[in-house]
């Protein structure tokens, strides 16, 4: 289990992470779901020893966080944004080298590269370089090297930005695979769709705080049901009604040729992180 | 210890054996020229405390050579690893400490630059000269390697981009290269300039070198310093590596 108490980091007067109290069960699902800018990366960092924090402490199964300690190290594994690959090495090399670092035995590395290079379907890529490899290739290479250790945790920042849908789908499969297994799993994204179908819980950050915790179900079922989208005076107004009669009766009473859906969860995030205030940050 | 090492030497080994040949070329082709140049060309037939001009040369642009191997070899997968393909953080993160981090890039650009060095030795075989080494002529080169490896380390630890790197290079190794004993006799200096001089680390190297190349001595003062220089080195890129881990 990872906790947070009052986790604070600050670069010079910002506070990019103002005050976290996280509790994220073992075996569950986490993502940090906010907009760009909103700490995410800093709280990843934070969680997985590469930053310090200006405040609080972070526990993981009770055990309170050293940021030296190889013990608490050997049970994280991270995924960066960023690609962070030897680009002169191979696959194969990349994962070896992630072996050697954490002190595998010969036998356990050769069968982790053999089962991971599987896991990731990466058979025909194996010998190639890395400088060589597509971006989702790169992707679920940085995946399967961070769990090659068999961490317990895992965060992953961003795994699938900038990735096309297909691919980002694959990507999901393979955390899902992993999730099965049992590992603890804390990702930050900003595709909604991605914090629901791979996460049990979510997060939802905005300026460094968590503004709203619950299931995807949770944030549903405190949301009301129908959205009418009335675009008027160059800009979208979003109403918000419990039934589709209330909010047929709505449109009745409007002039316009306004629309009404189901809402979904872009609905929940927007009301909760948008701190512009939703009217105006929807303009069309 | 050796464990923590291990996989920061393999990881520069692959960097060497996917680009030997650059690596190897572009190391031989500068010492070549000062053999040509300055040995053969300016220097030929004169001679220098008793010996000719390329025997006096030649222990001073192994001297060089090692240096700007070690160092340049670090430097450039250290800056490279830290900002743009974010290598580094995958050490940062792994259960490793600091120390062995920077212990296993000091050995590996001594290496880089001992393999220079040799290779110029190589090269000045063809050339018709070879070099009386013996034993500690080798140590001296890895000390020296261990030195500006290190010099090279916290380079990279402290600039923000290539061009730093390169600036960093001109201001402080390229100095080196030319003003400490490499390539003329210091004894010939006027004394303050002279004394200066031997401030620089690679003063005492090439003095060494060229030492036992000629059968002479040198003085276990030239090896403490050299010695001090890499323990300070060393510290100062442990201690820019934790700042940038903190
Ligand atoms: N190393 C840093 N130095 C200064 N400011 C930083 C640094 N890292 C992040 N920040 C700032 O902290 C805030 C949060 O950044 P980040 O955690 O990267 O957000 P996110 O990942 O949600 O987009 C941003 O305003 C960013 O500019
Ligand atoms: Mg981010």
């Amino acid at each position: 289990m990872i906790k947070t108490e009052n986790l604070i980091r600050q670069f010079g007067k910002q506070k990019a992470v103002d005050g976290l109290n996280l509790h994220i069960p073992p075996g569950s699902a986490y993502a940090l779901l906010g907009p760009n800018g909103a700490g995410k990366t800093t709280t990843l960092r934070l969680l997985s020893t590469l930053l310090a924090p200006t405040e609080g402490e972070i526990y993981v199964d009770g055990e309170k966080m050293q940021r030296a300690s190889k013990a608490m190290k050997s049970r994280l594994g991270m995924v960066s944004q960023h690609f962070s690959l030897q680009r002169d090495m191979t696959p194969r090399e990349v994962l070896k080298l992630h072996g050697y670092l954490h002190g595998m035995s010969r036998r356990d590395r050769k069968e982790q590269i053999e089962r991971l290079i599987r896991f990731a379907g990466m058979e025909a890529e194996q010998k190639k370089l890395v400088s060589e490899l597509s971006g989702g290739n790169k992707r679920k290479l940085m995946i399967v090297r961070a769990v090659m250790h068999r961490p317990d945790i895992l965060f992953l920042d961003e795994p699938t930005v900038g990735l096309d849908a297909s691919i980002r789908r694959s990507i999901w499969d393979l955390l899902k695979k992993l999730r099965y297994a049992g590992m603890t799993i804390v990702l930050t994204t900003h595709y909604i769709e991605e914090a629901r179908v791979l996460c049990d819980r979510i997060g939802m950050m905005s300026q460094g705080k968590i503004v709203a915790e619950d299931t995807p179900e949770g944030f549903m079922s405190t949301l009301p049901a129908y959205v009418v989208e009335d675009y008027r005076d160059e800009r979208t107004d979003y109403s918000y009604f419990p039934d589709r009669d209330s909010a047929a009766n709505y449109i009745a009473g409007q002039n316009t040729t306004a629309t009404v859906r189901r809402s979904n969860l872009e609905d929940a995030y927007i009301l909760h992180t948008d701190t512009k205030g939703s009217k105006e940050r929807l303009r069309a | 210890m050796i464990r923590e090492i291990w996989p920061v030497l393999w990881d520069e080994w692959i960097v060497f054996k996917r680009s030997w040949f650059q690596i190897t070329t572009s190391a031989i082709i500068g010492p070549i020229l000062y053999i040509v140049a300055f040995g053969l060309g300016l220097g030929g037939g004169s001679s220098l405390q008793g010996v000719t001009y390329v025997k006096f040369l030649i222990p001073g642009i192994v001297a060089l050579t090692t240096m700007n191997a070690s160092y340049k070899a670090i430097s450039t997968s250290l800056a490279t690893g830290r900002i743009y393909n974010k290598t580094f953080e995958q050490f940062l993160i792994a259960p490793i400490s600091m120390f062995s981090y920077c212990t296993g890039k000091a050995i590996a650009g001594s290496l880089r630059g001992f393999y220079a060095g040799m290779m110029v030795m190589g090269v000045a075989i063809l050339f018709g000269v070879r070099l009386h080494v013996t034993p500690d002529f080798f140590l001296i080169m890895l000390l020296s390697g261990l030195t500006f490896a290190c010099l090279g380390m916290f380079g990279a630890m402290v600039v923000k981009s290539h061009a730093d790197m390169n600036r960093f290079g001109t201001f402080v190794m390229l100095p080196m290269t030319f003003l400490c004993g490499t390539f003329f006799s210091l004894d010939q200096l006027p004394f303050v300039l002279k004394e200066i001089i031997y401030l620089f680390p690679l003063t005492h190297i090439s003095t060494m070198l060229r030492a036992i190349a000629t059968y002479e001595a040198y003085t276990v003062g030239n090896l403490l310093t050299v010695g001090a220089y890499f323990i300070a080195f060393f510290l100062l890129a442990l201690y820019r590596c934790y700042k940038v881990a903190a």
